[in-house]
């Protein structure tokens, strides 16, 4: 019988580790022509438009009116647009995400309701929103309800004090007085103080629960400073400001403008729809036999919500539910379309007039990027967090 | 004990309707405030609804554009291309309905439906016997391949075959001749949408597979090139995708010039790919390590073990969501409107724009938003039949 001899070396092209390293270098090579034939096209094509790749145009004045948003006028630089761009994306995106999710809740608790009929309705709006696009959501409240309100002078008024029409909608809306600095640095006393006792205080016993300090500590030493600050201080620091009619429009209050809420509701009741069926599912992985175990060990029906279903639902809605979050706020971009100021859209008006428009593309993908590190960062302390520990 | 007593002793005992009201709506006393509240909204807003569809809107506006809404600028007498592609997908499903059966079969019932359904709308008689005849057509070719499995494979290569003659069809070639071409400029409303999410997925499979198998790589330079691409897409807005495509294409190839709505399908596929190659990654971590080691025990190589062993079972696991990345897709490729095309949705703002319909965007949005719902509600349920029969638990 023959025995097959084991060559004591390996033939090098038959060496997993060398043949590692040759295709990696194929690929970063292959990688590197395509990008390199991108870019020498690229400084030829903006060599005929006469343009060279940098910055530098960020700090020369953007000459164009931007309808809302920080304080801004037409003669300030390119990056300051930029900035209110970003920041009326920001203004969208939070308020978006806040309704979005507890409209979400609503409509997802109640698709799981005992009532049939408030299933079967909630299911009807779920499915109505989640299958019809985004932007014809948009635009129908933007042509079809927004533009079509009674003009000013015949606003529909809902509670005495929020004014709806053509224009927009006017709410009543806190307003600063001078006193109001002096009890700002109340109110971060108010927060930084726990805070310190808390962490001198969690050297000393190795305490970690910080939930129940801010219940038992945080909220009572919080609520004592901003009190007494608001009784110390000279005048009023706050005022509620009601929007009042006057000539040709509303004054006092804020404004939301109907681009600002046509793509406000939009977002929202799109991406609600979404949550709800995040928020459903969450609350079905809960396996029925724990609810039994609750009730079984004595638990009434909102310990068992808040100590056994919450708990092991949260796990399940929460990543999706930061997605639909991170979703909105990339929809946001959408904006364009009723021409609300925001990042995207101010950084397209950047492009149009500088022509620059790889640097603008470099800065909108930059800002969408940091967005969603952020909220993927987020993501990732939270499933640590609360990871089922196995034993 | 007579009946008489047992009756006796449990005189409240309810059945049928009643049973049923009392248990689904009347439960306990908060459930019957909410019922009285949920019928009296139901009311409200269906009274108001009624009265505006049958009384107040005004519907002419939909036939009188029908034709745009579902071909855009197709010129009239090359309609005949389109019903060919149509005929020849329905001929396909049938085929592939009779043979498979299964969801298959339950989607050409519901295309069958469909297209019934539209024969119902105000089309010029013509188009309604086409639509008429195509579901017949449907319905005799199912009949044809019942039974016939020996016929499976020439019908895969069929359906393969199918991308490029539609696309030949539509697009034909030439001047003159029996396919002149028909500039993509005049493709528009539901035909280009239904076209772009199609190409775009199409497209994207295959690169999506390849991105999913370098994200999982052992070689570093791959995988990093697969994360970093998949994960600065799924961090940007399509918008932004859609607009670099159509301005930065042009600077990148500065010495072809590509078209409008090729941009568009470009830049929809980079879009679609990264989506795609999550999906997949999520099929391929679904299977058994025990699968690769037996692979290699076998002495497979890498290509082979992810053609034979490690695909199917990985693609066979994310149908369900790759019929709902395509719900939304096609959804999205709405946003192709603000790039100026002319789908389904440019369409009708451009209708709405026109003088002659003045004050209908109500009426244009809502028979829109209809098609939109249509499309995307009947493949959502589908997909969830998909799982059903997959027995995949949604996560």
């Amino acid at each position: 019988m023959q025995t097959q001899t084991i060559p004591d070396k390996i033939n090098f092209w038959r060496n997993v580790i060398v043949l590692r390293i040759v295709m990696q270098a194929l690929f970063v090579i292959a990688i590197a022509l395509v990008a390199g034939l991108l870019y020498t096209n690229m400084l030829r094509g903006l060599e005929g438009l006469g343009l060279t790749f940098n910055f530098e145009f960020l700090k020369q004045e953007a000459g164009f009116g931007i309808a809302e948003g920080i304080d801004y006028a037409p003669s300030d630089t390119y990056f300051r647009a930029f900035q209110v761009g970003a920041l009326n994306s920001l203004k969208v995106s939070v308020l978006g995400i806040i309704f979005a999710t507890l409209l979400g809740l609503l409509f997802g608790v109640s698709r799981l309701s005992g009532n049939w009929l408030v299933r079967k309705i909630a299911a009807f709006y779920v499915e109505c929103f989640r299958n019809i696009p985004l932007l014809l959501q948009i635009l129908f409240w933007y042509t079809v309800v927004i533009l079509q309100l009674p003009p000013v002078r015949e606003s529909i008024t809902l509670f005495h004090n929020i004014f709806i029409s053509q224009r927009g909608i006017y709410i009543p809306w806190l307003k600063p007085m001078p006193g109001f600095a002096q009890w700002a640095g109340y109110i971060a006393a108010g927060v930084i103080l726990p805070v310190l006792i808390y962490i001198l205080k969690g050297r000393k016993s190795g305490t970690k629960d910080f939930a129940r300090f801010a219940v038992t500590w945080g909220l009572p030493v919080f609520t004592c400073l901003a009190v007494s600050g608001w009784y110390m201080s000279p005048q009023t620091p706050l005022v509620l400001e009601v929007p009042v009619l006057q000539r040709f429009n509303f004054t006092g209050g804020v404004r939301l403008s109907p681009e600002f809420s046509a793509l406000l509701i939009g977002l929202s009741v799109y991406t609600s729809a979404f949550i709800a069926e995040v928020v459903r599912g969450g609350i079905q992985s809960v396996k029925e036999g724990q609810v039994e175990a609750a009730k079984a060990v004595g638990l009434n029906e909102s310990q068992t919500l808040r100590l056994v279903v919450l708990p092991q639902a949260l796990r399940v809605i929460i990543p999706p539910l930061s997605n639909q979050h991170l979703n909105l706020a990339k929809n946001s971009s959408l904006a364009i379309a009723v021409g609300f100021p925001d990042l995207f859209n101010v950084g397209s008006t950047m492009m149009n007039q500088t022509g620059q428009s790889i640097p603008v593309f470099t800065l909108i993908m930059a800002s969408y990027l940091i967005m969603s590190i952020i909220a993927s960062l987020f993501l990732n302390w939270y499933n640590r967090r609360v990871r089922i520990i196995e034993q | 004990m007579s009946n008489e007593m047992i009756r006796q002793g449990h005189p409240r005992e309810m059945t049928g309707p009643l049973k049923w009201l009392r248990d689904n709506l009347f439960n306990n006393w908060y459930n019957g405030i909410l019922t009285v509240i949920s019928l009296f909204f139901i009311f409200v807003v269906s009274k108001a609804g009624f009265t505006w569809i049958f009384f107040e809107a005004s519907w002419e506006v939909i036939p009188a554009n029908l034709n745009l809404f579902m071909t855009g600028m197709y010129p009239p007498e090359e309609k005949w291309r389109i019903w060919t592609v149509v005929y020849m997908l329905a001929f396909l499903a049938g085929i592939s309905a009779g043979i498979w059966g299964g969801i298959i079969l339950r989607f050409a019932l519901i295309s069958t439906a469909v297209s019934l359904l539209l024969a119902v709308l105000p089309f010029e008689s013509i188009t309604r016997l086409l639509l008429l005849g195509a579901a017949i057509f449907l319905t005799a070719s199912l009949l044809l391949g019942r039974g016939r499995t020996g016929w499976r494979s020439v019908v895969l290569w069929g359906w393969v075959l199918s991308f490029p003659l539609t696309v030949i069809m539509l697009r034909g070639f030439g001047e003159s001749g029996v396919l002149p071409a028909v500039m993509t400029t005049r493709w528009g409303g539901l035909l280009l949408t239904l076209i772009l999410a199609s190409v775009s997925i199409a497209a994207s499979f295959p690169l999506g597979i390849l991105l999913a198998l370098g994200r999982r790589s052992r070689l570093p330079a791959v995988s990093w090139f697969s994360i970093s691409y998949i994960e600065v897409v799924r961090g940007i807005p399509l918008v932004t995708i859609l607009f670099m495509s159509q301005i930065m294409l042009p600077i990148f190839l500065p010495d072809f010039r590509i078209d409008k709505i090729i941009r568009a399908m470009i830049g929809l596929t980079l879009f679609s790919t990264a989506y795609m190659a999550e999906n997949v990654r999520g099929g391929l971590q679904g299977v058994p390590r025990g699968q690769y080691e037996a692979a290699e025990a076998l002495g497979l190589s890498y290509s082979l073990t992810m053609v034979l062993v490690i695909l199917p079972q990985a693609l066979r696991s994310v149908i369900p969501a790759i019929v709902g990345h395509f719900i939304s897709l096609f959804k999205d490729t709405s946003l192709v409107a603000i790039i100026g095309l002319l789908d389904l949705l440019g369409i009708a703002r451009s209708i709405i724009a026109n003088p002659d319909w003045l004050g209908l965007q109500t009426e244009v949005y809502l028979f829109a938003a209809f098609i939109y719902f249509m499309v995307s509600y009947s493949m959502s349920r589908v997909s969830r039949r998909i799982e059903l029969a997959l027995g995949i638990e949604r996560k």
